[in-house]
C-alpha cells in the first residue's frame, strides 16, 4: 500500500488514461478468451481446468470477470453521464481488475499446490494470468470517476421488485454451488469471486441502489429471503451430506442471535452463552423417550421446548442476579466461570459423584426423532417430486425457529425496552439517572438469551441425536461471539452472515483445519484491525466505534431523515 | 404521609408548601467531610438556587438529593416520604435532574433521548412489544407525541431526527432538559445550566426555567453565574467549605459579607479556586 501512491499518481492516471482504457480492455478480453484454453496439466486440479473448448465452472467465473473489466470501461467510455446519477464505472472497472488478479493467483497458486508445482499450470493458464495483470494495470492507471450516486435512481415498484428477487435467486444459486464444492481451492477461488462481484456493486454504486430499493420494499426483501432459504433444500436433490451441515449452520446461527441480544443489544459480554443452549438440550434430552432417558416423564415436544426454554432462563436469572451488578471484564470472567461449571457439573450428575440425571459424560445418546402428527422427522418424505431427507425436515424446523428469534430481536430492539438498552450501552449512569431500570433490563436481556438459546438446544438434541456434556466447551461460545463480532453486533444480517462464516468456513477449508483457530485468530485481528464494528454493523454501532468520524455520523444523520428511525437492527 | 414527616421532624407549619426537604444532610468520603448537616427547603413552584464556590459541595450534596450517594447523616424528605437511596426510584418519585457535564445519549437522536426519559412513566413490557398489538402502536406513539410536545417546549423542536452529538452546546443544555422533563417530575434540579454558555444563551436559558416553573415545578439549580442566579431565584442558599453560610432572598444573600468574602476571596485562596476551576472544566 505505501508504495503504491508513488507508483501511480493521479498526474500519470491523468496523461495515461486513453490509452489505459483500452489496455484495461484488451486485458478483460485475454482473460475472457482464455477460459476457453486448459489452464492446467490434470483434469484432477480444481473443477477440471484441462480441456481445450470447454471451460470449467471455474473458468467461466474468470470468463465473467474479465468481461466485466471490458464490459465496465466500455461503458465508462459510451454512457453519457448524467447530473444527478453517477455511475461508477471506473471505480468498477479497478475493483474488477484487482478482484481478477487475486482471482487468477489464487487460482494459479491451487493448481501448483494440488498437482504438485507450477509445471502443471499450462499456457492457458498463464496467458489468463497474463490478461488479469494487464486487466489489473490498466484499470489502475484509469482515472477514476467521482462518488457515485447511483442510490438515488427510482424505477417502478414492480422493476425494484424484480430486482430483489433476482439478487436473492443469486444468493440461492451461489450458496447451493458453494456447499457442492469439495475441493478447497477451488472453494477459496469461488469466495475471491464473490467477494470481487460485492466489491464491483460497491464501487459503482450498484450495492448502496440495491440498499436503498429494500429500505423501499423492507417486506419484500424479508419475505423473499425466507423463500430463497425456504427453497434451499429443493436444489440439494435429496441429499443429506450438505443439509446437515446447513441445519448446524442454523442452530449456530439462532443460538447466536440469542447471544446477539445479551451482547449486541445490551451490551453486556457473555463468555459462558454455550451452557444455556447445553442446559436446554440436556433437558430436552432428559424428557425425550429416549431408552437412556433418565426420568419417567416424556412429555410432547412443545411441553418439553418450553421447558428446556424456561430451565435455561432460570440458570440465567440465576447467574445473572448476582453477576450483573459486576460489568464489563468483571461479567465476562463471571460468566466464563459459569459457562464451565455447568460442564464440569454435567459431567457429574452420573450417579455416581451426584444423582444420575446426564448419565455423566456418556450423556444422553439415541434421542429419537421427532413426530408432529404422523409426520417422522427422521424419514425423507417427497413433496413435489423433490426428496427432502431427515436433515431437510429439520431444516425447516429450524428455520421458522430462526425466524422467531429474529421476530424476538428486532421487535425488542425497536420498543421501549430497546431504547432502555441503548442508552444503558450509551451511559448507564446517566440512564439510571433518568428513571431506566438498568439492572432489570440487563436481567431480562440475560434471560431472555438464555431462554432462546435453551429453546435451541432442545431442537438440537433432537437433531444430534447424542448430547454429551463436551459439546459444550468454551470454545463454542467463544465462536458463538466471534459470529457476533465478525458479523456485526447487534444487527441481524451481519449475525447471519457471521455465523454462516463460522460454520461453513470450517467444513469447506478441511485442508488447513489444523490450522482452524490460528486462522481464525488472525482473522479476528484483522477485523478488530480494520472493521472493529463488524462487517454489517447497525449504525448505532458503528457510530459508538467512530466517535470522531463526523462524515459517518452525518451520513447516518441523513438517512435517519429519510427514513425516521436509527435501524439499530438492518437487515 | 404525615407520619413520615413526623418521623423527619419537619414542624407542622413547615408541611403545607414545601415539596423537599433536606434535613441535617452530611457527607463523608472518608475523613473528608464533603456536606456538613445542610437544611435545605424548596416550596412547591419556587426556584430555589444554591450557590457557593468550588469545591463547596454543592454538586455532592445534588447527588446526596438525587439518590446517586447515600448521605452519611440526615434526611431527605420529598412529598411527605423519605426518598429512597436509588436514582431510579427518585425519578419514579417525582424528581428529575440534568448534569453539571452533559450527559446526553450521544449517538441516539434528540427525539430518542426524550423518549428514554419518557421510560419510567409507561410500561410496555416484552410481550407487547413483541406481539405488537394496537397497545404498543398507541404507546410508542404518545410517548413519541409527547417527547416531540417536550422537545418544542425548550425550543429544540427542529432537531427531532438529530444526532444528540451533532447539537450545539446549548441545544444540548436544552435537550437534557426536555429530558428530565420527560419523567413528569414535580421538582427538576438544574446542575449548572448555563455552564459555559454566552450571555445571550444565559438569558434564553433564564426564560425557559421561568417557563417551566409556570407549570407548576419547583426548580433547584445549582450555578455560578452570580447574576443569573440572583434574577432566577425566589430563594438561595449559599455553601461555603460543605456548609450552609446564609439562606434568604437574593438580596439578603447578594448584600451578606461573608458571601463577597467567600466568593472573592483573598489573595491565594482565590488563586487556588480558579486553579481549581480550571481544572475542573478541561476535564469535563
Amino acid at each position: 500500500m505505501t508504495t503504491m501512491p508513488r507508483l501511480i499518481t493521479p498526474e500519470r492516471q491523468q496523461r495515461s488514461d486513453p490509452a489505459a482504457g483500452w489496455v484495461g480492455i484488451a486485458g478483460g478480453v485475454v482473460l475472457a478468451a482464455s477460459a476457453f484454453l486448459p489452464w492446467a496439466y490434470a483434469f484432477q486440479a480444481l473443477d477440471g481446468m484441462s480441456l481445450f473448448g470447454y471451460p470449467s465452472p471455474l473458468q467461466i467465473l474468470g470468463m465473467v470477470l474479465g468481461l466485466l473489466v471490458a464490459g465496465l470501461i466500455i461503458c465508462s467510455r459510451r454512457i453519457k453521464p448524467r447530473a444527478k446519477i453517477r455511475v461508477g464505472w471506473v471505480r468498477g472497472a479497478k475493483a474488477a481488475g484487482t478482484g481478477a488478479l487475486v482471482f487468477l493467483i489464487l487460482v494459479t497458486v491451487a493448481i501448483a499446490l494440488e498437482l504438485g508445482g507450477l509445471v502443471n499450470v499450462v499456457w492457458g493458464g498463464w496467458i489468463a494470468l497474463l490478461g488479469a495483470v494487464i486487466a489489473f494495470v490498466g484499470t489502475r492507471l484509469m482515472v477514476a470517476d467521482p462518488t457515485p450516486t447511483l442510490e438515488r435512481a427510482t424505477l417502478p415498484a414492480w422493476l425494484e421488485i424484480l430486482a430483489i428477487a433476482v439478487v436473492m435467486a443469486a444468493v440461492l444459486f451461489a450458496s447451493a454451488y458453494v456447499l457442492n464444492l469439495d475441493d478447497g481451492g477451488a472453494f477459496v477461488a469461488f469466495l475471491a469471486f464473490l467477494i470481487t462481484v460485492v466489491a464491483v456493486m460497491l464501487r459503482t454504486g450498484a450495492m448502496g441502489w440495491l440498499s436503498a430499493v429494500s429500505r423501499r420494499h423492507r417486506q419484500v426483501l424479508i419475505l423473499s429471503a425466507f423463500v430463497v432459504a425456504f427453497l434451499f433444500p429443493f436444489t440439494q436433490g435429496g441429499s443429506d451430506a450438505n443439509m446437515s451441515i446447513a441445519t448446524q449452520i442454523l442452530i449456530f446461527a439462532a443460538t447466536a442471535m440469542g447471544l446477539n441480544i445479551v451482547v449486541g443489544l445490551a451490551g453486556l459480554l457473555d463468555l459462558g452463552y454455550i451452557a444455556f443452549l447445553g442446559a436446554g438440550a440436556f433437558t430436552a434430552a432428559v424428557l425425550s423417550k429416549s431408552a437412556f432417558s433418565t426420568v419417567n416423564f416424556h412429555p410432547p415436544f412443545l411441553v418439553t421446548a418450553l421447558i428446556s426454554g424456561l430451565v435455561a432462563a432460570t440458570l440465567g436469572l440465576i447467574i445473572g442476579s448476582p453477576t450483573l451488578r459486576v460489568s464489563g471484564d468483571y461479567l465476562a470472567i463471571v460468566t466464563l466461570g459459569f459457562g464451565e461449571i455447568f460442564r464440569l457439573t454435567m459431567g457429574n450428575l452420573d450417579g455416581e459423584n451426584g444423582p444420575n440425571i446426564t448419565r455423566g459424560p456418556n450423556g444422553i445418546p439415541a434421542i429419537p426423532n421427532l413426530e408432529a402428527g404422523g409426520f417422522d422427522f427422521g424419514k425423507p418424505h417427497t413433496i413435489l417430486g423433490f426428496d427432502l431427507g431427515r436433515f431437510a425436515n429439520y431444516y425447516f424446523l429450524l428455520l421458522i425457529f430462526l425466524a422467531f428469534v429474529i421476530l424476538v430481536f428486532t421487535r425488542l430492539n425497536n420498543s421501549r425496552i430497546g431504547r432502555g438498552w441503548v442508552a444503558i450501552r450509551e451511559d448507564e449512569k446517566a440512564a439510571e439517572a433518568m428513571g431506566v431500570n438498568t439492572f432489570g433490563l440487563k436481567l431480562f436481556a440475560f434471560a431472555s438469551g438464555a431462554f432462546l438459546a435453551g429453546l435451541a438446544g432442545s431442537i438440537k438434541a433432537h437433531v444430534d441425536v447424542s448430547i454429551t456434556p463436551d459439546q459444550f466447551i468454551f470454545l463454542e461460545s467463544a465462536f458463538l461471539l466471534a459470529a457476533i463480532v465478525l458479523g456485526g453486533m447487534g444487527t441481524v444480517l451481519g449475525v447471519l452472515v457471521g455465523a454462516t462464516l463460522l460454520k461453513l468456513l470450517p467444513e469447506k477449508l478441511r485442508f488447513i483445519s489444523e490450522y482452524r483457530l490460528l486462522a481464525f485468530g488472525l482473522l479476528l485481528i484483522l477485523m478488530m484491525r480494520f472493521r472493529p464494528e463488524g462487517l454489517i454493523p447497525s449504525q448505532r454501532r458503528q457510530l459508538e466505534f467512530h466517535e470522531e468520524n463526523e462524515e459517518l455520523a452525518e451520513r447516518i444523520e441523513e438517512e435517519v431523515e429519510d427514513t425516521g428511525a436509527l435501524k439499530g437492527a438492518a437487515l | 404521609m404525615t407520619t413520615a414527616v413526623e418521623a423527619s421532624g419537619v414542624s407542622a407549619r413547615d408541611n403545607g408548601s414545601a415539596i423537599l426537604v433536606a434535613e441535617n444532610v452530611t457527607m463523608r468520603f472518608g475523613g473528608l467531610v464533603a456536606v456538613d448537616s445542610v437544611d435545605l427547603r424548596v416550596n412547591r413552584g419556587e426556584i430555589m438556587g444554591l450557590i457557593g464556590p468550588n469545591g463547596a459541595g454543592k454538586t455532592t450534596f445534588f447527588n446526596c438529593l438525587t439518590g446517586l450517594y447515600v448521605p452519611t447523616e440526615g434526611s431527605v424528605v420529598f412529598q411527605g416520604a423519605v426518598l429512597p437511596p436509588k436514582p431510579r426510584k427518585v425519578v419514579i418519585a417525582g424528581m428529575a435532574r440534568t448534569f453539571q457535564n452533559i450527559r446526553l445519549f450521544a449517538n441516539m437522536t434528540a427525539l430518542e433521548n426524550v423518549m428514554v426519559g419518557r421510560y419510567c412513566r409507561t410500561n410496555t413490557g416484552p410481550l407487547t412489544s413483541i406481539i405488537r398489538g394496537p397497545k404498543f402502536r398507541r404507546d410508542e406513539k404518545a410517548t413519541a407525541t409527547r417527547a416531540q410536545e417536550l422537545l418544542d417546549f425548550v425550543g429544540v423542536g427542529s432537531t427531532t431526527d438529530n444526532l444528540a452529538r451533532h447539537l450545539s452546546y446549548g441545544d444540548q443544555r436544552r435537550l437534557e432538559i426536555a429530558r428530565a422533563l420527560a419523567t413528569d417530575p414535580k421538582l427538576l434540579l438544574l446542575d449548572e445550566p448555563t455552564a459555559g454558555m454566552n450571555p445571550q444563551e444565559t438569558r434564553q436559558a433564564e426564560e425557559l426555567i421561568f417557563k417551566i416553573r409556570d407549570l407548576g415545578l419547583a426548580v433547584l439549580v445549582i450555578e455560578h453565574d452570580m447574576r443569573f442566579i440572583f434574577n432566577l431565584c425566589d430563594r438561595v442558599l449559599c455553601l461555603v467549605q460543605g456548609r450552609a453560610l446564609i439562606e434568604g432572598t437574593p438580596t439578603e444573600v447578594q448584600s451578606d459579607p461573608r458571601v463577597i468574602e467567600a466568593y472573592i476571596g483573598t489573595g491565594p485562596e482565590d488563586a487556588a479556586d480558579l486553579e481549581e476551576f480550571d481544572e475542573e472544566h478541561g476535564n469535563a
